[in-house]
């Protein structure tokens, strides 16, 4: 128990390792300043890992907040041209069907206009040759600049690069307690709930970048961060039903929004205000009622095989809702704008919290973090992330569909055998990623691999793969004892939260194969760590 | 395009365990047995025959005495497909069906009465009732906690020794392992491949060769399930001689060997038996005569012959063998439309938890029977007077969970043959 915690120094410590976190990290190495990334589980477990990886041309805001939509148009620009290879540039389109507001679609290129954006107007005979999976009742289409943005592939490469510049990063790392003397927070009290592990951290500067959990974390310091927490959830498609990203022209609302991701498609989202950042579980009705609205815009969406369901939470700033407007529509009247809080403000000198916000944005958002930290630590470096290319790292390029069997089918090493076959990742890549990853010294070694590769992404959704992957964990050493099952259990249990709400049809008849696998023959079921460590 | 119309005392729809084992039961009364279905699902069977072992599942209790088991459930929910089999019923249907795999050339081993533990592919134990010959000294080493050598190859994947002897070593300190190059393939392995080359002599005589300097103490030696496909009796006992050790097989990931092994012994054994065969074909309709007789519609998509029946066995499986449909929130029969006894819902057909100690209400639901195990229809009296149901359709068990699916397939296919045999 009295073990003496790690301590470690540095000028900057940055807790939350979704795409906001990992942005501020590389723009303050980028300016010379040293940091630590604290994250209490892995990267991008929050609302950077659970949304539609939409790279936003800002139309979808013109109606409702000018400057978000403004903001999205000169970040996604920005975002293609400095890190082309975590964006697929696919163009988007903006559809009405009958029954849609035509007063809206009528407003639709002015407010576009008036935001920079571009929008062209297409005719829906000529949106449907683009894409044949649209309703025959179109009635209206305009193409923008959208495009989606790998989220896993934007945070990893921003750890990496902030990394080769001697950012620490320390996963399993939850930013447990403050130190609070005289107003500056003069020590942070990191814990890592798996092992029990303590770390310390004295920084001169604590920038709280925890998403929806940002008000749990100011509370640690005595502050309150006024949070409304908005869950969406989103569809995953077998196959990728469009080229283009699809948007309902319309004022936003659920299940308007379809995204590609690579060989899939991504639908969503709903937008439920929930009371506690950690309910982000898809839920049956919210994916029966994805399905119905997304249907209208493309029918086949009624019928086709989907993977999996998944949610985030989404931080929305209190501060800047529309006071009346909050609970009918789950916060979508809550702008999507981003909140950056000098707690110098209330009484704690070194402390500030930036929140809200969005996957397009992060840039920015990082910039202004990082512009408030070094005013504070009198560092006159000016920001270089809008100029600076983001390179591609080893670490983060395995989440990219499509990747991992490029590389095996190019490399042709009899002896490089496929683990995950639904998505091609062979043992070369994982023992790759093992080398690349963090060093954990208990910490699901699954589950960090899964998210950092396509491993349990595909078809199967784990059930052959995990066993596969681990057997080769055990293999290399990465695994001893009976941790396995664990492993498998909790890699399992983590997709069955996507998987479990779309048990129909042939996915049911694939849970059913896999419970007969995991249960019948393994009796996984009966292997149960109740008295696992950690505690709560 | 010729028709083979059909004619039999019995048809069989569904080619899982409880389709197969209705088929040879029925062939053994002497009935006329025809048998459609898929035989898909029996190439992911494991080969070990479950009867009983967990309940309740809420509690996770495992036991030793199946057949304890099988009161203390019936007791708590007298629902199960067994409170309408007589002890003695199952095991004669065990009899019956391991005499037969023996006779086919797949010999099974057990304790009259007792379950049984195995190795699994992922180091954890399994219980069970009978396991094939090849696996039987899994368990009498596991007992003694014997000193073992687990072997396996390079390129097979999903299989790691070093997994199970890890995974068991605080119990079992004896389990080592060892990784072997499979003589004469490199590169991915398959495990068909393997066990069709351990047939011929030369491969034994290598593999024996490379294991042999890895025994030293060791007083058995494990193999993953690959010793042998059509003649797996000889291939082990080939190797047992070579190696001087007793030998056993661990199952491997599905598809395995012992899956296609069984397929092989059933579908040879029961063509011996004088089995009309209809396999990959599908019951399209279905009218009944009015003798009383079914009248089905047979074929692949569009009908390509009938069968008449005097009696059916449904036993078409669940999900994963087509039995039952899903629908977004509905769950139906596939064959003939009989009622679903299911959970009103889809967000009551799951837990939140995946391995939750409960299991899933879905798992439970089925076709409800009377007492001679004919399906009810919607007025709650047998849909007819001649359908059977058997096997894993069957409302009111989880057989994953409570390890009885092989022992519900037998028992209740024993016990629809019988019915039908004595009308």
């Amino acid at each position: 128990m009295s073990r003496k915690p790690k301590r470690i120094e540095t000028q900057a410590l940055i807790i939350g390792a979704g795409v906001t976190g990992a942005g501020i990290a590389r723009d303050l190495t980028l300016r010379g300043v040293s940091c630590v990334l604290a994250e209490k589980r892995d990267v991008n477990a929050g609302a950077s890992g659970g949304n539609h990886g939409l790279l936003h041309s800002g139309a979808r805001y013109v109606a409702s907040d000018m400057e978000a939509a403004t903001e999205c148009r000169e970040e996604g620009a920005l975002l293609k041209r400095l890190a082309p290879h975590c964006v697929d540039d696919a163009g988007g389109l903006f559809v009405a069907v009958e029954g849609d507001d035509e007063r809206y679609v009528a407003d639709f290129p002015a407010m576009c206009a008036r935001c920079g954006i571009e929008a062209a107007a297409l005719e829906p005979a000529r949106a449907r040759e683009l894409e044949p999976a649209l309703s025959g009742r179109l009635i209206a289409a305009y193409k923008v600049p959208d495009a989606s943005v790998d989220p896993f592939m934007l945070s990893l490469d921003n750890i990496a690069d902030a990394g080769e510049r001697g950012m620490v990063f320390l996963a399993n790392a939850r930013a447990a307690a403050f130190t609070v003397k005289d107003g500056r927070i003069v020590s942070t009290l990191l814990f890592d709930d798996e092992t029990g592990e303590e770390t310390e951290v004295v920084a001169d500067q604590v920038i709280n970048a925890s998403g929806a959990w940002a008000g749990i974390v100011a509370r640690l310091a005595g502050l309150d961060v006024d949070l409304v927490y908005s869950k969406g959830t989103l569809l995953v498609t077998q196959d990728r039903i469009a080229d283009m990203v699809i948007n309902r022209l319309r004022k936003a609302t659920d299940a308007d929004i379809l995204v590609p991701g690579g060989t899939v498609s991504i639908l969503g989202t709903t937008s439920v205000t929930v009371e506690d950042p950690e309910d982000c579980r898809p839920t049956i009705p919210e994916v029966d009622h994805i399905i119905e609205e997304g249907a209208a815009m493309v029918p086949v969406l009624e019928t086709t095989r989907y993977i999996r369901a998944y949610a985030g939470v989404r931080p929305l700033f209190g501060k800047l809702a529309s006071a009346s407007s909050q609970d009918e529509d789950g916060g979508r009247g809550i702008g999507r704008g981003f909140a950056l809080l000098d707690h110098a403000r209330d009484g704690v000198v070194n402390f500030a919290t930036i929140t809200g916000g969005k996957l397009t944005t992060y840039r920015l958002m990082a910039e202004k973090a990082a512009d408030l930290v070094c005013e504070k630590l009198g560092v006159a470096a000016p920001c270089l992330t809008r100029e600076t290319p983001l390179p591609s790292h080893a670490g983060g390029k395995w989440t990219e569909p499509g990747l991992a069997p490029r590389t095996w089918l190019a490399r042709r090493d009899p002896k490089d055998a496929l683990l995950c076959e639904c998505e091609m990742v062979s043992k070369g890549v994982v023992d790759e990623l093992l080398a690349s990853m963090p060093r954990h010294k208990s910490g699901p070694a699954l589950l960090s691999l899964g998210l950092r590769s396509r491993i349990g992404k595909g078809p199967c959704q784990g059930g052959f793969c995990s066993l596969r992957v681990c057997a080769h964990l055990y293999d290399r050493q990465a695994l001893y004892g009976d941790a396995g099952i664990e492993e498998i259990r909790a890699f399992l249990g983590g997709r069955w939260r996507g998987v479990s709400p779309i048990l129909w049809g042939f996915p049911l008849m694939q849970a059913e194969f896999q419970e007969a696998l995991h249960c019948g023959l393994m009796g996984l079921e009966l292997h149960n760590h109740k008295s696992r460590k950690g505690g709560a | 395009m010729e028709r083979k119309d059909v004619s039999c005392d019995v048809l069989v729809i569904g080619a899982g365990l409880a389709g197969m084992a209705a088929s040879l039961f029925a062939l053994e009364k002497g009935l006329v047995t025809a048998q459609a279905g898929l035989p898909g699902e029996t190439l992911f069977a494991s080969s070990v025959l479950d009867l009983m072992a967990v309940t309740p599942i809420e509690e996770g209790r495992l036991w030793e005495d199946p057949f304890a088991a099988i009161a203390a459930e019936i007791a708590q929910n007298p629902a199960h497909p067994y409170a309408k089999v007589a002890r003695k019923d199952i095991e004669a249907a065990f009899g019956a069906f391991t005499g037969f795999l023996a006779q086919a050339g797949m010999p099974y081993a057990g304790r009259d009465g007792r379950n049984v533990e195995i190795l699994t592919p992922v180091g954890t134990s399994k219980r069970t009732y009978r396991v094939p010959e090849s696996m039987w000294k899994a368990v009498l080493a596991m007992e003694e906690k014997a000193p073992c050598l687990i072997v396996d190859f390079e390129g097979l994947k999903g299989f790691s020794a070093r997994q199970i002897a890890e995974t068991q070593k605080a119990d079992w300190p004896g389990l080592r392992f060892v990784r072997l190059d499979f003589p004469g393939m490199t590169g991915d392995l398959y495990v068909e491949k393997m066990a069709f080359a351990l047939e011929g002599e030369s491969v034994r005589q290598a593999l024996a060769e490379a294991v042999r300097p890895h025994i030293g103490d060791a007083a058995y030696v494990a193999f993953p399930a690959v010793l042998g496909h059509y003649r797996p009796g000889k291939v082990f006992a080939e190797m047992e001689r070579l190696l001087g050790v007793g030998i056993f097989e661990i199952p491997t990931m599905p598809p395995g060997v012992t899956g296609l092994r069984l397929k092989a012994a059933f579908e040879e054994g029961l063509a011996g038996k004088g089995l009309k065969s209809l396999f990959q074909k599908l019951v399209l309709g279905c009218r009944v005569e009015e003798d009383g007789s079914f009248l089905f519609s047979m074929g692949r998509n569009a009908e390509e012959f009938t069968v008449r029946a005097k009696a059916a066995i449904l036993a078409s499986g669940r999900f994963f063998g087509k039995g039952l449909k899903a629908e977004r929130e509905l769950v139906r029969e596939a064959v003939f439309g009989l009622p679903v006894e299911q959970p009103k819902g889809r967000a009551a057909w799951h837990q939140k938890d995946m391995f939750d100690q409960a299991g899933h209400p879905i798992n439970r639901a089925g076709i409800v029977t009377d007492a001679r195990l004919r399906p009810l229809g919607a007025d709650g009296l047998p849909a007819f007077p001649n359908l059977y149901a058997a096997g894993s359709i069957l409302a009111g068990q989880d057989w994953i969970r409570m390890k009885c699916g092989a022992g519900t397939a037998l028992a209740t296919a024993y016990a629809a043959v019988n019915d039908i045999a004595a009308g």
